[in-house]
């Protein structure tokens, strides 16, 4: 890509110190990164007695961790409950943030633009502040300790709205125009015209809120009181109260929570990326 | 096919009127050039047919039945736009088919009307493509097709050659107009171009500041245009512009001479002589007319006529000569128009003086 720097016939490319550095850079972010990663696989190799041993690879390792773990029913319980939860919130952030957000990028109506403002005061309002008013809404409606208290809160998001409506924004009007002529309903329009050309946006969308949900630990554990309806970080981490603390098991439940992000990210890394950049362009 | 009515339509934004209550009547199978300078409301104009504006005074109708609020879809009309907009998502047989989203067509009837507009236009191969695949052309072709596959009532072309290059356009422009010659629908097309509108209408609406200037055929405008606008818009190079001041039968010209004018209805002394290129060819002064010395400044050779701008009394003046007669620069060179294919107009008013 920068060859064009260097005359032609040179074969040894010119290395600049800047790239150095960069090189430099993320390597130790890489390392600073993958380190704890490394550390809670290595963990999970272990029975009880080698926990303290700091050696990364397992002097004998064993999988009776995850063999005990897979077993364990409640563990099956929680893993199902993160999915669930994680699904449902994603398809409804998909689904209701790309409405609105279409809605105030696409249409004009008296009170557009304070209907907006107030959407995105709500994100500068942190959620320790929040959990209270959920708290006492989901006491009043009877959600505590349900599928339904652990997502309403989730269900659509300021952040996700904003996204979507600055991706609309960049979709031409024309496209929606001619689907009008054509004698498409404006809700068949945002679905067949207007959603398949913000994918990238979609994606980043429905990736960031499956993430975030999949993670989430504070508030499922303040809306949960029975042990089936933890999501798995809460699950996992009654690991730690209730049998003292049982590190390998533990590690070995966040090694295997690990796995769709990994697996997410593998796949459709390269969205997140196109997602974030687009969205840092038109923003 | 039908009969489009604009009657006294208005369009305003806030405060500000746009379209001034202008009155419109295309007929049948007619083919109608809305032309002028950008910003002169004939793109609002037409998205207002279309449905796509809302209408603030005067009405619509088409085939006689007003259409003002009736929605998009409902009107059985058929756009095509600037950028194309066909969908990048889909097949070039699936945009054409959104043209029939709405037909009660079986699948297979659907299926056949789709081929036979990509046959129409030459996009039998391409089906199966996306319109990234695509070359400006073929995308604007698409946009064509899945205009013609629903069969409307009329066609609205919003500027939908300005994004091709030069040769493609007068390529696109020979197939609409054949396209149009074959299906006979009736069609409304929106351009700032003039040499689109000349080639292409039946008849040309001359636009400007949200009021219609002047209808009429390519040659009507050419030959009598009402203003100094039209008369400079229409034909290219643009008509030349002398100011003159009359006098008992004739006009003496600022830059020296006097031409003849026929008995008009000037208010003022101060009129201008207008003279396009093409009839203002070196010759010498045998029949009455005008006649403007200056310097060649500069020659631009097309092959089958050469335009030369000649200085005069501090006036730039385009004439003609024929192809291989070139003159060069810095020679003085002697322009006449005969008599009879000069313009008059009113300086002050800029209306035209008489008919000629």
């Amino acid at each position: 890509m920068k060859a064009a720097a260097s005359p032609p016939g040179l074969v040894m490319p010119h290395i600049r110190p800047g790239r150095i550095l960069a090189w430099t850079l993320l390597f130790i972010g890489g390392v600073i990164m993958v380190t704890p990663l490394l550390f809670m696989l290595s963990t999970s190799l272990k029975d009880a007695s080698q926990v303290y041993d700091l050696r990364v690879i397992p002097e004998t390792p064993t999988l009776d961790n995850y063999i005990e773990i897979l077993g364990d029913g409640r563990f099956t319980r929680w893993l199902v409950n993160s999915t669930i939860v994680a699904v449902i919130v994603t398809l409804s952030n998909v689904f209701f943030d790309s409405l609105v957000g279409y809605t105030l990028a696409k249409f004009r109506f008296r009170g557009r633009y304070v209907v907006f403002i107030a959407i995105l005061s709500t994100l500068m309002i942190p959620t320790e502040m929040l959990v209270l008013p959920w708290y006492l809404m989901a006491s009043q409606f009877g959600w505590i300790d349900s599928y339904w208290g652990i997502m309403f809160p989730g269900m659509m998001t300021a952040f996700g709205t904003f996204l979507m409506k600055q991706f609309f924004e960049g979709v031409p009007d024309d496209f929606l125009e001619a689907a009008r002529i054509d004698g498409l309903n404006e809700f068949t329009i945002w679905w067949k015209i207007a959603m398949p050309l913000v994918t990238p946006a979609l994606s980043a969308l429905a990736i960031f809120t499956f993430l975030g949900n999949w993670t989430a630990f504070f508030w499922p554990l303040i809306v949960t009181t029975s042990a089936e309806l933890y999501t798995l970080p809460v699950g996992l981490s009654s690991f730690a109260v209730e049998q003292s603390i049982q590190w390998e098991k533990i590690m070995t439940g966040a090694s295997i929570a690990t796995l769709p992000t990994l697996i997410i990210f593998l796949f459709l890394q390269r969205y997140i990326v196109r997602g974030v950049m687009l969205a840092g362009l038109k923003g | 096919m039908a009969t489009i009515d604009l009657d006294r339509l208005i369009k305003r934004y806030g405060h500000t009127t746009v379209v001034h209550g202008i009155d419109l009547s295309v007929r049948d199978g007619e083919f109608v050039v809305l032309v002028g300078p950008s910003g002169c409301g004939k793109s609002t104009t037409l998205r207002m047919i279309a449905g796509l504006e809302e209408i603030s005074g005067g009405e619509i109708r088409i085939d006689g039945r007003v259409i003002n609020d009736l929605e998009p879809k409902d009107r059985n009309i058929a756009m095509v736009f600037q950028n194309y907009a066909i969908y990048p998502h889909v097949t070039v047989a699936e945009n054409i088919a959104f043209g029939l989203y709405r037909s009660n067509l079986s699948k297979s009837e659907k299926r056949q009307r789709v081929e036979q507009a990509a046959e129409t236009l030459g996009l039998s191969q391409l089906l199966d493509r996306r319109p990234s695949a695509l070359s400006g052309g073929q995308r604007q072709r698409v946009a064509i097709g899945r205009a013609m596959v629903r069969d409307p009532a009329a066609f609205l072309f919003d500027e939908p050659l300005s994004n091709l290059d030069a040769q493609l356009r007068t390529q696109m422009r020979i197939e609409i107009k054949r396209l149009h010659h074959r299906l006979g629908t009736t069609s409304v097309f929106v351009t700032h171009d003039q040499v689109e509108a000349m080639t292409m209408a039946d008849r040309i609406v001359v636009m400007r500041d949200g009021k219609i200037l002047q209808v009429g055929t390519p040659l009507e405008l050419y030959e009598n245009p009402v203003d100094v606008f039209t008369a400079r818009f229409i034909g290219s190079p643009t008509m030349n512009l002398l100011p003159a001041s009359l006098r008992d039968g004739g006009a003496d010209l600022s830059l020296g001479g006097s031409v003849q004018v026929p008995p008009a209805t000037a208010t003022t002394a101060d009129i201008l002589v207008g003279a396009r290129p093409q009839d203002l060819v070196p010759s010498s002064q045998g029949v009455p007319g005008l006649t403007v010395s200056g310097t060649v400044a500069v020659v631009e050779t097309l092959g089958s006529e050469t335009l030369v701008h000649i200085e005069g009394a501090g006036q730039t003046i385009i004439g003609s000569a024929p192809g291989r007669q070139i003159p060069r620069i810095g020679e003085h060179l002697t322009l006449h128009a005969p008599a009879e294919r000069l313009y008059y107009f009113d300086k002050a008013t800029e209306k035209a003086l008489a008919a000629r």
